[in-house]
């Protein structure tokens, strides 16, 4: 089937990407106990904050510090989302991508960008055309989590599937 | 605004390029005022007395610079109106004071005229007089311009006093914080808000002239760069781009604007020319390349881009050709400006979990950190190059209470780090040029 091979194919591509990024950079994870179980990697695993836009399909998706790359949670839920979306062909959506309070405002507003478009295109990727999505970044400006914790942080470092009509 | 110089010459000076750990003791006079002139301001701008008011301001300005130290007026031996006159140097000499400012304050034919007097009291000689007529309203304006002189007369450098700050004054908690545009005058007077908080705004920058102002602002939920009017409150969006346009500052001959503009999930560098309308295109990488800012020449751009995996600083010639790397410290860089005079570009630096202000030469040589802490970035120059504001967040407990956001300033020799006062939270600081000459 072919959205079987462009899923693998995409699977893939992520993986490659994944490798690179890990071997580029070091990344100072959060190692507090009293988190663990929330975050994986320093990706935010948990459920706070996280609402549905159907039964079973979460409206967001995490990312780990600096980073646009999905992982296989948020690839999960972007499926959800993408099969919920073809259910639905007459609901378009917005995608608004936040980023983590550790970083230059400017920077900020481009990585939530560029974080929402990870999702888009994985959207893209299982059919739903970008007609029925626009993109919205706020940066680091609406934090879900006013805390200054890496747990805090990861909850702040999103994409949240709004709808928009 | 007249000015007429009457005489000058050079006698004490102040070291503006080192720390100055031992300011300038000096005094400044309230400047004297005739009785009538007095009940006539009084009736003007319900101020009581316009001549110890305009000293005050004097004395502030000098004061925050760091490099002088205004004595209480307490110790002033000789009335304002015979100090003005001729200052008994001895009396002054008494109190430690090495330079004296002293002036009159009058009404005439409607207008505020004032005339000050700069006096080297060890050698017992005047070393500036000038004076000014305007119309009374000026009178804050009047205290800045005579702070401007005096800070040139005596480091060699223009001063700052006389400029405007442009922020954003924030309300509200960190989750649903409530921005608008403000402005005030450099040391905190006469704030305004431009805008009313309905939609969320960021980054504002002065045009060369200060009187016009580029932003991001989310109208309609379609963050855009505009530009904005002062005076008039007049606003427009820039250009007609298909997607997030932020980060703009203007060109220095404030014939562009300079942004970024973001698409599929990267972001490049456009210029947009404000009379012809045309848009260029600066860079073209996959990676996010943002914060542009421009030499005070108009011939380079330094820009922050994660095209090596991290942001760095990088510079350009300003059609995009030429772009080098210049920051190769530990950690990551961000958020570059050109010094007016030229020769050094600030920036933010995160290491380690801490935010950096610091200042490197335009090849990236000469790094130096000049504040650290928790979260702070965002640097804007004094015109003239000697002293930077910047914004300030604070680190929330594990409820997530107790944010704030202000504005702080730090000479570029590391020393007088002085809190900005604001009547609310304050961010993203831009300082005016120059307004008189």
């Amino acid at each position: 089937m072919i959205l079987n091979k462009i899923f693998k194919n995409t699977l893939l591509v992520l993986a490659a990407c994944l490798v690179l990024s890990a071997c580029a950079t070091k990344k100072e994870v959060a190692t507090d106990a009293t988190i663990s179980g929330q975050m994986q990697s320093d990706v935010y695993t948990g459920t706070d904050s996280v609402e549905y836009l159907a039964d079973g399909v979460k409206d967001r998706v995490f990312f780990a510090t600096n980073e646009s790359i999905l992982t296989t949670a948020s690839r999960e839920t972007l499926r959800a989302q993408a099969a919920w979306l073809r259910k639905n062909s007459n609901i378009n959506v917005v995608l608004e991508g936040h980023a983590d309070e550790r970083g230059t405002r400017e920077y900020n507003l481009a990585l939530g960008e560029r974080r929402a478009n990870s999702a888009k295109d994985y959207l893209m990727t299982y059919g739903i055309s970008s007609d029925r999505i626009s993109v919205l970044s706020y940066g680091k400006e609406r934090p879900v989590d006013a805390g200054s914790s890496p747990l805090a942080w990861s909850k702040n470092r999103r994409s949240v599937t709004v709808k928009a009509n | 605004m007249i000015l007429i110089p009457i005489r000058a010459f050079a006698l004490i000076e102040v070291d503006i390029t080192r720390g100055n750990l031992s300011p300038l003791p000096l005094a400044v006079s309230p400047l004297s005022i005739d009785d009538k002139s007095r009940k006539s301001f009084e009736k003007i701008l319900s101020e009581e007395n316009i001549g110890s008011e305009i000293s005050v301001i004097v004395e502030n300005n000098l004061r925050t610079s760091g490099l002088f130290n205004p004595l209480s007026k307490e110790a002033f031996l000789q009335a304002p109106d015979i100090a003005n006159l001729k200052p008994r140097f001895e009396d002054w000499n008494l109190i430690k004071a090495q330079a004296l400012i002293t002036g009159k304050v009058t009404y005439v034919d409607e207008k505020l005229r004032v005339e000050f007097r700069l006096w080297d009291v060890l050698s017992a000689k005047e070393m500036m007089a000038l004076a000014f007529t305007t119309v009374p309203n000026n009178w804050r304006r009047v205290g800045h311009i005579i702070s401007d002189k005096v800070y040139e007369r005596l480091t060699g450098e223009k001063g700052y006093f006389d400029t405007r700050i442009i922020y954003v004054a924030e309300e509200g908690p960190k989750t649903q914080r409530i921005k608008k545009l403000a402005i005030m005058d450099q040391d905190g007077a006469n704030n305004k808000f431009l805008t009313l908080g309905n939609e969320l705004v960021l980054t504002p920058r002065f045009n060369p002239a200060s009187q016009m102002v580029t932003y991001l602002s989310y109208f309609k939920n379609l963050p855009r760069v505009y530009l904005l009017d002062i005076e008039t409150g007049t606003q427009e969006v820039v250009g007609d781009f298909p997607g997030m346009t932020f980060a703009p500052r203007f060109s220095p001959d404030g014939k562009k604007i300079i942004m970024s503009f973001a698409k599929d999930g990267k972001s490049d560098i456009y210029t947009m020319d404000l009379e012809n309308r045309i848009v260029e295109r600066i860079t073209n990488h996959p990676s996010i390349d943002t914060s542009p800012s421009y030499s005070p020449n108009g011939k380079f751009i330094a820009f922050n881009s994660d095209r090596s995996g991290y942001q760095q600083i990088y510079i350009m010639k300003s059609d995009g050709t030429n772009v080098k790397r210049i920051s190769f410290g530990n950690g990551i860089y961000g958020t570059p400006v050109w010094s007016p005079r030229g020769d050094l570009i600030a920036f933010t630096k995160l290491h380690k979990g801490n935010f950096y202000i610091g200042v490197m030469r335009t090849d990236g040589s000469g790094e130096r950190l000049l504040t650290e802490n928790y979260y702070q970035e965002a640097p804007s120059w004094s015109p003239n190059g000697r002293v930077l504001i910047f914004y300030r967040e604070t680190k929330t407990n594990a409820k997530g209470e107790g944010f704030s956001a202000k504005l702080w300033s730090i000479d570029l020799t590391g020393y007088n780090e002085r809190l900005v006062t604001t009547p609310t939270d304050a961010s993203d600081p831009s300082w005016s040029s120059l307004l008189s000459n």
